[in-house]
């Protein structure tokens, strides 16, 4: 069995939902969550705040540091969870079911997650 | 309290008590010694009380025989020359000083040095929760084997092994360091949950034997919150959790001691005291800056000492469950969870909570049967009742089984009108 990154990117729901919203996502996301680790295929993830964000980046010979956004305002990490699962399919299911898929122009990205054997 | 009874209860008591001070002075790979001299001790009062009568004070009578058989015993056999010395070459025990201290100081650090002792990681779960019983809790073999659904033989061959692996492994009785007392308490937490689980869940007819099971549990489990370096959040949390479940154990048995399940039960004989002390515990439980499996199996079974349903004590408990199986998954856990998510988010039909049921695919599990029986109630009978025959065929107790058949007849009756 392989282990997957699913990674959320979406815009900063504080900034365009109210708190009651919020509460609904937060409530969706872990029932989908806790789903996954029912069907014993949950490994880990985290949320990540978009407070105390930068970004250092190499610019010109020099690394500059700037505050978030990353990029298009829709393509910010929000978050990730890792889950176990047979193939790439299995785990595009999983992320399915995400809610951040509700917004227009949110996404989740399925990653392998390499096995440290020295050939992946 | 009668002659007949009172030794029985006394060995119950006692019999720990003295294994383990003794164990701690021979050291443990002279468990069976330990063990011998506990059971002869009693023997003799059994032998002697009903001819000379109960002496005045029977716990201190037991105790000065026991001594008194132990320096018997290690002068007879030579054994503290060849066997004692050579391992304590630092510590000599004083035979004739203060000797064997069956002081209640000395007797409860005995019998949690025990605990860590048995809880040791070289030993299989099953033969600690084995060990437990009959060294901590002074379980006879028989009664073991009646908790574990197995025969004499399995339990004394299991039993033997494990003190095999304790001598082995030259385990010590003895207070781990701080930073192991961490790592080993885990395992000690992991044996006392097994243990009142294994009285609770027990599938065994005897209920006497499960009732003390789960209380024998949680006196071990106070044992370890009366000291200080073992009262840890974690430790209130299981004491909690076992507080909350122990308050339904008069209203689970009917007057036959058949298992009444929570539905049925009378809420009004449910142990309010219990369940205060579970929410002090739980509270106690709260210092410090992790959350373990018992904090939120506490707080689960604190809703569940709730009797009415109402949407709040349902989103609680799925939300407690998700976050329950994302720390450690298991297949009970997994079919509760989605029972709580069919309680919990039924407002837009019970399609998704038995597409949830249905992908965890435990099929040689009685309660996924039941609860996929359950979910299909009303939306589709007849798989209903093929749900509920595979679980009826899976179970094995006479609870269980009635219930099952009683709802199946229900809806065999609904479907032919």
């Amino acid at each position: 069995m392989d282990e997957f990154i699913l990674i959320f990117r979406h815009e900063d729901g504080s900034k365009i939902a109210s708190p009651e919203q919020m509460q609904i996502w937060m409530k969706q996301t872990m029932d989908w969550i806790g789903g996954i680790a029912a069907q014993n295929k949950f490994s880990g993830g985290n949320g990540l705040p978009f407070d105390d964000a930068r970004v250092v980046k190499h610019t010109n010979h020099n690394n500059i540091v700037t505050n978030g956004p990353f990029g298009e305002i829709k393509e910010t990490i929000g978050g990730y969870i890792i889950v176990k699962a047979d193939s790439v399919e299995e785990a595009v299911e999983f992320a399915k079911g995400c809610p951040v898929l509700q917004g227009e122009g949110n996404s989740v990205e399925v990653r392998k997650i390499s096995k440290k054997d020295g050939v992946h | 309290m009668q002659e007949q009874e009172l030794i029985p209860h006394l060995f119950r008591t006692e019999y720990s008590k003295i294994t383990a001070v003794l164990c701690k002075h021979f050291g443990l790979a002279q468990l069976a010694i330990a063990e011998d001299i506990a059971s002869d001790t009693f023997l003799t009062a059994a032998q002697t009380w009903p001819i000379k009568g109960v002496p005045p004070q029977p716990v201190a009578w037991l105790y000065s025989v026991a001594k008194n058989k132990a320096k018997n015993y290690l002068q007879r056999n030579n054994l503290f020359e060849n066997k004692i010395v050579p391992q304590l070459k630092n510590n000599i025990p004083d035979l004739e000083g203060p000797g064997i201290d069956l002081s209640e100081q000395n007797i409860s650090d005995s019998q949690l040095q025990m605990m860590f002792a048995i809880c040791h990681p070289a030993i299989p779960a099953e033969a600690q929760v084995g060990l437990a019983l009959r060294v901590l809790c002074g379980f006879g073999i028989e009664e073991i084997a009646d908790a574990f659904l197995t025969s004499r033989e399995t339990i004394n061959k299991r039993l033997f092994r494990a003190k095999e692996k304790l001598r082995l492994e030259q385990v010590q009785i003895e207070f781990p360091g701080a930073v192991e007392i961490n790592k080993r308490l885990d395992n000690v937490l992991t044996t006392l949950y097994l243990l009142f689980n294994e009285g609770y869940y027990s599938e065994s007819q005897n209920s006497i034997v499960r009732e003390d099971l789960c209380l024998e549990a949680m006196r071990l489990t106070y044992l370890l919150i009366e000291n200080e370096k073992t009262n840890l959040p974690p430790v209130n949390a299981l004491l909690s959790l076992m507080c909350f479940h122990a308050s339904r154990l008069e209203a689970r048995k009917d007057n036959n001691g058949e298992i009444v399940l929570y539905q049925e039960q009378d809420e009004t004989r449910w142990n309010q005291e219990l369940i205060a002390k579970g929410v002090d515990f739980l509270r106690r439980a709260s210092g410090g800056n992790t959350v373990s499996k018992y904090h939120i199996e506490a707080s689960i079974a604190y809703w569940h000492t709730q009797k009415r349903d109402t949407h709040e004590k349902w989103e609680n408990i799925l939300q407690l469950y998700n976050r329950l199986l994302q720390l450690e998954y298991s297949p009970i856990a997994a079919l509760n969870r989605t029972f709580a998510l069919a309680k919990a988010n039924t407002m837009n039909d019970k399609t998704q909570a038995i597409m949830e049921a249905e992908k965890l695919a435990l099929t040689n599990h009685h309660l996924y049967h039941a609860l996929l029986g359950e979910l299909y109630t009303g939306t589709d009978n007849a798989k209903a009742i093929d749900h509920l025959q595979k679980a009826l065929a899976l179970t094995k107790t006479t609870a269980g089984k009635n219930m099952l058949t009683k709802k199946i007849v229900d809806l065999e009756e609904k479907n032919s009108c």
